[in-house]
């Protein structure tokens, strides 16, 4: 995975992770552009879409998008895979969660992301283990010093 | 000062604003609290103010200053601050910035660090966004922790060694040694992350790849993958029903790679793929995503025909689904596929076609594209009914492809002639707006070669245009034809249909309407007044009226009209004699291959369409006194229906002044000085060349040189050579200015010995920017047909820093690969 990005319908973003170092005019182009993209799309299209020399992935979970930017010979039904899985820890972590949780915890959001992927690539398969490791980094955290 | 307010506070403060400049404002005040705060060098809030300077920036705002200040909370002891100051770094800094490297030693630190979730921040944040300097620093950690028997660890490691590898290749070596016992571990998170790091191994070494199908890689990913499909549910791993299927995918991933090109390790995976291809539940897209993933790899090794047909039927189910995501893959798949197993995915056709009809773009293109793969002489009348109907019904951004998949379909399986004009004719009215331009000569010639179906052609095109000119490739081929042919027109000559009746006038009204109206492209008008010109000798009755129309031209503000009717006008007084031979009917071209609609139209920067000499006309070669006007008049770019893929552009010839400065060296090239077979330069060109581009064959192998050195002005040489012309050698130079100063009006001259033929084409441009920062390149053929050894002097003209700089110099090291 190049990048993943998370925008509202109205296209605020609302976290971007990217995977391979970008001069930051160059993100902020790219992400206008490809919001402006998906959000274009009608709701019968199918989740991929060509970019620029990438594969784009994108789902949208009521009213959040999110985007994957993949290499060409990477599987795209597994991204979709993927990106279910990271709304699934999301969930499990905010009980149920809607926009609202990422805004106000970006941060969190941006820590369990750190769990599941690095470098563009998956870290491990198993929710469990990824939950228990935040769950842990947490109890770690010095309450007093939280932002 | 007060504690400065948390961030879920400013996140709730800053939701309020209304508008944007009230946004600002917010932050704009924020932002300046935050500063001094980092000013006053304030160690307990430190991690609350980065973080909402991180907010911020995720608003769009500046957040630089705070750089530094994440620096700081990484090498702070508290948990909260590191993890703060990791995430602020990934965000904040990249490689570009200097500030970064100096985390490489917090990195090193936090990577020994008693507590593993430190451990993890630091391998996490060297392995996103680590730079190569910082790589090679910390690559060796990295290997110890790839050895630690801690799975959290080491799954983390392996993914950082993949990165780290990505940014500085030549290390890939020291994390072969650990990569042996990667695969015996339960864990599927070090699992997947070691197959991920073996693929980035074998996919950038040749080497890893040979030492990783030695060691009997295969057969260990074929046991992991076929425990995951046996074992019963294991409900941590498990997706609607299928156990890992990351890890599965990932697994036949890899096992792609190992056995493309490879019998053995092909064979030893053959079983397990045909198991995965049978056995996997499709009715949800996990099962798909596995399947696909299966699909690629059967494709891509050796498989056996049983396992390919097995492959292509799954695509052909997939074309099926209700999914369209799963219907999308499959039209991707299959393209790649068809060149391949173009029989097995032929069966499939029929519901190919009907994804033309699809809601979604995406898969619109993908069928399309697959369509025009599957054409064939047996399946093409009734598919290109099917992509004519497309083409009516597309969205306009489709049209162009369409028009020229149809055209290029057409002309290689079309059943007959009448067929072919028909197809021709009906993208023309359908989307003639949309067909590219270098399609219009195409097509001239393809109606030139279609000798009994011009009568039928020119009527046809007329009615067309009759109703609607507006369409510019349409028109500009209607009005070649009609000029051409005019003559067929009028005479009611049509087999194929029932001739209408057409009076030379109001033949002349539509030219002159398209002559006249505002929707006409200056090409287009070119192509008409021509048209006109040349019904002169077609025409019997109106040819006063011809002389009216190319007079009035004469006065034209576009320029290429007015000298086309100047020259035009020219005709009719002094070479009025000549009139009837020089506006023959052409003769049928060459068949010269033909472009795809994906071909790069080189121009060597010209914008003109190709001034190309064809071949003389039928009337013979004209005297060679007056050869220089008739050249002029016939090189007339609509009367060259050459597909200009062929180098274009006006030949810049060694200028006379070299003949000044070179006594023994004989002037090549130039029009003047040449005798007659100067006419005959052209087989230069055509010779053997494809239009293609030209070469090549022998390219590889032949060293290039650096000719001239001096000044900070480079230019370097590279040879290609024709396969089909030994004689011909190419020259492309490379000027490049290592100065700090841009080098302006820059000529290149060349001269050669006089057994050799020189032809210098149009440069990409005369500036040569500074500082290296691109090159001009020009492209010169030498013609040596007694193969002796290349010499060469050129002179270089430039401006540089305000004065006129000159240079002659003599080349003299040609590699003997070059000329011999």
């Amino acid at each position: 995975m190049r990048f993943m990005l998370l925008f509202s319908r109205q296209g605020k973003l609302r976290l971007q992770k990217w995977y391979l170092a970008t001069a930051d005019r160059d993100k902020k182009k790219m992400v206008r552009e490809l919001m402006q993209v998906v959000l274009a799309r009608k709701p019968k299209m199918c989740s991929f879409l060509e970019w620029r020399d990438l594969k784009v992935v994108y789902k949208r979970y009521a009213s959040l998008y999110f985007c994957c930017a993949i290499e060409g010979q990477d599987n795209e039904l597994i991204t979709l895979e993927l990106i279910h899985r990271y709304v699934e820890l999301l969930d499990k972590y905010f009980g149920s969660v809607c926009e609202l949780d990422i805004i106000f915890n970006f941060e969190k959001a941006y820590f369990i992301l750190d769990e599941f992927v690095m470098g563009g690539e998956i870290q491990d398969t198993s929710k469990k283990s990824v939950l228990k490791a935040i769950e842990q980094a947490d109890l770690l955290q010095e309450v007093r010093d939280l932002p | 000062m007060p504690a400065p307010i948390r961030l879920r506070e400013l996140i709730r403060t800053i939701r309020t604003a209304r508008t944007q400049a009230e946004e600002r404002e917010m932050i704009q005040k924020e932002c300046a609290a935050i500063r001094s705060s980092f000013r006053e060098e304030d160690n307990t809030y430190r991690c609350r103010n980065v973080a909402k300077l991180l907010y911020m920036h995720m608003l769009g705002y500046p957040a630089h200053f705070g750089q530094l200040e994440c620096l700081k909370l990484i090498a702070s002891q508290k948990f909260t601050d590191k993890r703060i100051g990791y995430l602020g770094a990934m965000l904040l800094l990249d490689e570009r910035q200097d500030v970064h490297l100096l985390m490489t030693n917090c990195i090193k630190n936090d990577l020994n660090h008693s507590t593993q979730y430190v451990q993890g921040l630091a391998l996490c944040t060297l392995g996103c966004m680590g730079s190569s300097e910082m790589c090679r620093d910390l690559a060796g950690e990295v290997e110890k922790l790839l050895k630690t028997s801690n799975s959290y660890l080491r799954k983390k490691a392996a993914l950082c060694a993949v990165h780290v590898i990505r940014k500085v290749p030549e290390l890939m070596e020291m994390f072969l040694p650990a990569t042996k016992n990667l695969l015996n571990e339960k864990n599927h998170g070090v699992l997947h992350t070691s197959v991920v790091l073996l693929t980035e191994m074998c996919e950038r070494s040749p080497d890893m790849l040979a030492h990783f199908r030695k060691v009997s890689l295969v057969p260990q990913l074929v046991r992991i993958l076929k425990n995951l499909i046996m074992s019963g549910y294991s409900p941590e791993h498990d997706v609607s029903g299928i156990s890992d299927p990351f890890l599965q995918v990932r697994i036949l991933r890899l096992l792609r790679i190992l056995g493309r090109n490879d019998d053995d390790s092909s064979e030893a995976m053959n079983d397990i793929l045909a198991q995965v291809a049978t056995n996997t539940e499709t009715s949800k897209n996990v099962g798909n995503a596995i399947l696909y993933e299966t699909v690629l790899t059967i494709m891509d090794i050796k498989s056996e025909s049983g396992l390919r047909v097995l492959a292509i039927n799954i695509l052909g189910r997939f074309l099926l689904n209700n999914d369209k995501n799963i219907r999308y893959v499959a039209l991707t798949s299959l393209l790649k596929t068809v060149q391949t197993d173009h029989n097995a995915v032929q069966r499939h056709r029929s519901t190919i076609v009907d994804c033309l009809k699809d809601l979604d773009v995406s898969i619109k293109r993908r069928a399309m594209e697959l369509s025009f793969a599957l054409v064939n002489g047996n399946n093409v009348r009734g598919m290109m009914k099917e992509l004519l109907y497309f083409l009516d019904s597309c969205e306009p951004e489709f049209k162009a492809d369409c028009a020229s998949g149809i055209f290029l379909a057409a002309e290689k399986y079309a059943p007959s002639k009448r067929w072919h004009i028909d197809t021709i004719m009906r993208v023309l009215t359908t989307a003639g707006s949309y067909v590219r331009d270098d399609a219009v000569p195409n097509l001239i010639q393809l109606i030139t070669n279609s000798v009994e179906m011009h009568a039928y052609t020119v009527q046809r095109l007329y009615k067309a245009i009759l109703g609607d000119y507006s369409q510019q490739p349409l028109v500009q081929v209607a009005s070649w034809c009609i000029g051409e042919y005019g003559d067929l027109l009028v005479s009611g000559q049509c087999e194929e249909e029932e001739p209408i009746q057409v009076t030379e006038d109001e033949v002349l009204d539509i030219l002159e309407s398209v002559l006249i109206s505002n929707m006409s492209a200056s090409v287009t008008r070119g192509y008409a007044l021509t048209a006109i010109m040349k019904l002169s000798t077609r025409f019997t009755c109106t040819v006063n009226r011809i002389k009216k129309v190319v007079s009035i031209y004469g006065s034209s503000i576009d320029v290429e009209l007015q000298q086309r009717a100047v020259e035009y006008n020219a005709l009719f007084k002094k070479y009025d004699h000549m009139r009837p031979a020089l506006l023959e009917r052409m003769p049928v071209m060459e068949k010269v291959t033909t472009n795809g609609p994906t071909e790069i139209v080189q121009t060597n920067g010209e914008t003109e369409p190709a001034v190309l000499e064809t071949k003389p006309p039928p009337s013979g070669l004209p005297p060679a006194g007056q050869a220089n006007d008739l050249l002029d008049l016939l090189g007339g770019s609509d009367i060259t229906p050459v597909i200009p893929t062929a180098p274009t552009s006006k030949p810049a010839f060694a200028g006379g002044e070299l003949l000044d400065l070179l006594g023994d060296l004989n002037l090549t090239g130039s029009p003047v000085s040449a005798p007659a077979p100067q006419i005959a330069q052209p087989p230069f060109l055509l010779d053997g060349l494809p239009s293609q581009p030209l070469f090549n064959d022998i390219a590889a192998g032949i060293p290039s040189i650096t000719a001239y050195n001096k000044n900070g002005l480079k230019i370097d040489f590279t040879f290609e050579r024709s396969n089909t012309n030994p004689s011909v050698t190419v020259i492309t130079i490379q000027a490049s200015n290592s100065t700090e100063q841009d080098m302006t009006d820059f000529v290149f001259q060349a001269a050669v010995p006089k057994t050799f033929q020189l032809q210098l084409l149009s440069p990409s441009s005369s500036v040569i920017p500074a500082f290296n920062s691109g090159t001009i390149t020009q492209v010169i053929k030498v013609l040596n047909p007694q193969k002796q050894q290349l010499r060469m002097r050129i002179k270089l003209t430039y401006n540089h820093k305000g004065s006129a700089m000159q240079d002659l110099a003599e080349v003299n090291n040609f590699p003997p690969q070059s000329w011999q």
